[in-house]
């Protein structure tokens, strides 16, 4: 299934992750309390609430980056193409190879902009220097990135623009050939127009991928779920198709929180 | 009538005028204190710096004012230096990785693995000197560049180890994430992300930890010995530039005194190409850094 070539291939999309009873603890403070929640492949999984109320916690122990937060403690499982990532046998970076990440702050790593795209297949045994050429820029391509940068691929990262930046954040996850794809607010330190630019990509991937994103941008929720969770105080209060969620909240929480009640 | 306040006023001004004199008479007296040492320095080197001093070694009778130079020194301390510092970045690049790679923030270990480097850091030359020289007899090596190496590189260790462990304090957790995140192990993450971020601060350590084992006299004064020649292999023992200034300026000569000075601002001279090198260097390292 990895690919060692550089012949990019249409990603398995169909892996659906199964949260259950998930309870995460930092030191004494429960975070997370006993969430179940299964999230549909090639669809837009959308996690709305406050702030603060476990959203990014959530995403993170997705992808086990939870095992670098000091005092963390995870229960329960979530199990990902049959496997929980969260038994004895799990391989940590097999996992996360699987999932693209893309964090409120675009963070670039302190290299060129080819290499950033390089990184993860670098990592995990392409190294033909052709074979990186051509998936360097497919999925500088597919985030849209490609004509702004190929003719600076070898400068810095960090002269990019913030959204040009957060793009490049987005090829550099789909460059390892992930399953889903992860974005914690992803558009909160972009400007509108760099933000309609995500979000017409996460719009355009959730064709291949299975795509899970935090926001506590209502409008963000409603322009690009198919499917939504609302989060509140560490619980799982509510689920479902997004068209439903919006237009008959069943939980009186969620429709204070809809109507901005509550924020 | 004066205005309400007038006083408060003009007496903030004072403080505001007393303030202003202390900041920026601190900062003369640096600015003097560096100068004078290295004019005094260099004034009184001016009659014995020749070419003969750096590319030749001492003739008999050198030390009563004869012909000769000290390219023994020069070489001494470069070797010393240079495989202290090699040896010191062996030890402190793995320390400071394990520390902010392995152990949280909190960690116990962390911590008081620290604050033995502050304490090593505190300890006097002569100390490491002793120590050493004791190390040495037991394991029975004679003064040499090694034993002298040995010294030297544990004078730098804490020193390194501290400033490369800050920087990479500064690392964020974030850039780490982000590595992680595409599945990198954790010493990929430190051998790929961390130490080119922190690439800048490294070589500032490594530089500041250069500087203070060239320049120290009582870590190698028992265990590098001194000589005339030049070291050919790490078993010999080897003159440095610390103690060809503490011999030459103790003998009762005029001219071996003003040589004293002349090895004193070659010493310092060295430093100052070092730096400049390290801060070229530098400039390149910084353009990847991820602010």
């Amino acid at each position: 299934m990895s690919s060692n070539n550089g012949r990019t291939r249409p990603a398995n999309g169909d892996i659906p992750i199964s949260i259950r009873n998930l309870s995460v603890y930092y030191g004494d403070l429960q975070v997370l309390k006993d969430v179940s929640l299964d999230i549909p492949p090639r669809k837009i999984t959308v996690v709305i609430g406050p702030s603060g109320c476990g959203k990014t916690t959530l995403l993170k122990s997705l992808n086990r980056l939870l095992d670098t937060a000091e005092g963390a403690r995870v229960q329960g499982q979530v199990v990902l193409d049959g496997e929980d990532i969260y038994g004895p046998h799990a391989e940590v970076t097999r996992i996360r190879k699987k999932m693209g990440l893309l964090s409120q702050k675009p963070q670039v790593l302190p290299m060129s902009i080819y290499d950033n795209v390089a990184y993860g297949p670098r990592l995990h045994g392409l190294r033909a220097k052709k074979d990186l050429d051509r998936r360097v820029q497919h999925y500088l391509g597919v985030a849209g990135l490609w004509e702004e940068v190929k003719d600076r691929l070898r400068e810095p990262a960090s002269v990019l623009s913030v959204g040009q930046q957060q793009r490049l954040c987005l090829a550099r996850g789909l460059a390892v050939e992930p399953e889903i794809i992860l974005g914690d607010e992803p558009t909160s330190a972009l400007d509108p127009q760099s933000s309609q630019n995500v979000e017409r990509r996460l719009l355009e991937l959730k064709e291949t991928y299975t795509v899970v994103v935090v926001t506590h941008i209502l409008r963000q929720a409603r322009r690009i779920a198919d499917h939504l969770a609302f989060l509140y105080l560490g619980e799982l209060v509510e689920h479902g198709p997004a068209a439903e969620v919006f237009a008959r909240p069943r939980d009186p929480r969620t429709r204070a929180y809809l109507t901005g009640e509550i924020s | 009538m004066k205005a309400p306040g007038a006083g408060l006023l003009r007496r903030r001004k004072r403080t505001e005028v007393v303030f202003r004199v202390l900041t920026t008479g601190s900062a003369v007296v640096v600015l003097l204190s560096l100068l004078l040492i290295l004019g005094t320095i260099l004034w009184k080197s001016v009659p014995a710096l020749s070419l003969s001093m750096l590319t030749q070694t001492p003739r008999g009778g050198f030390y009563l004012g004869k012909g000769g130079g000290i390219l023994n020194a020069i070489a001494g301390s470069l070797y010393l230096a240079l495989g202290a510092t090699a040896l010191a970045l062996l030890l402190s690049l793995p320390l400071a990785l394990y520390l902010n790679t392995y152990k949280g923030r909190a960690s116990k270990t962390a911590v008081w693995t620290r604050f033995f480097l502050d304490v090593l850091w505190g300890v006097p030359s002569i100390v490491y000197g002793a120590f050493g020289f004791v190390v040495m007899l037991a394991l029975g090596l004679r003064a040499s560049l090694l034993a002298g190496m040995l010294t030297v590189a544990l004078l730098e260790f804490p020193i390194m180890a501290r400033a490369i462990d800050e920087v990479m304090r500064l690392v964020p957790r974030e850039l780490k994430d982000a590595s992680a995140s595409l599945g990198a192990t954790r010493f990929e993450t430190a051998a790929k992300v961390m130490i080119r971020q922190a690439a800048p601060g490294i070589l500032t350590g490594i530089l500041l930890a250069f500087g203070r084992g060239i320049g120290d006299a009582a870590s190698v004064l028992f265990t590098a010995g001194f000589t005339d020649r030049v070291p050919t292999s790490l078993a010999d023992p080897a003159a440095t530039l610390p103690l060809a200034i503490f011999f030459q300026l103790g003998t009762p000569f005029p001219e071996v005194q003003q040589r004293a000075y002349a090895s004193a601002a070659i010493l310092t001279l060295i430093i100052l190409i070092i730096s400049l090198a390290g801060r070229a260097m530098s400039r390149k390292v910084t353009r990847h850094v991820v602010k």
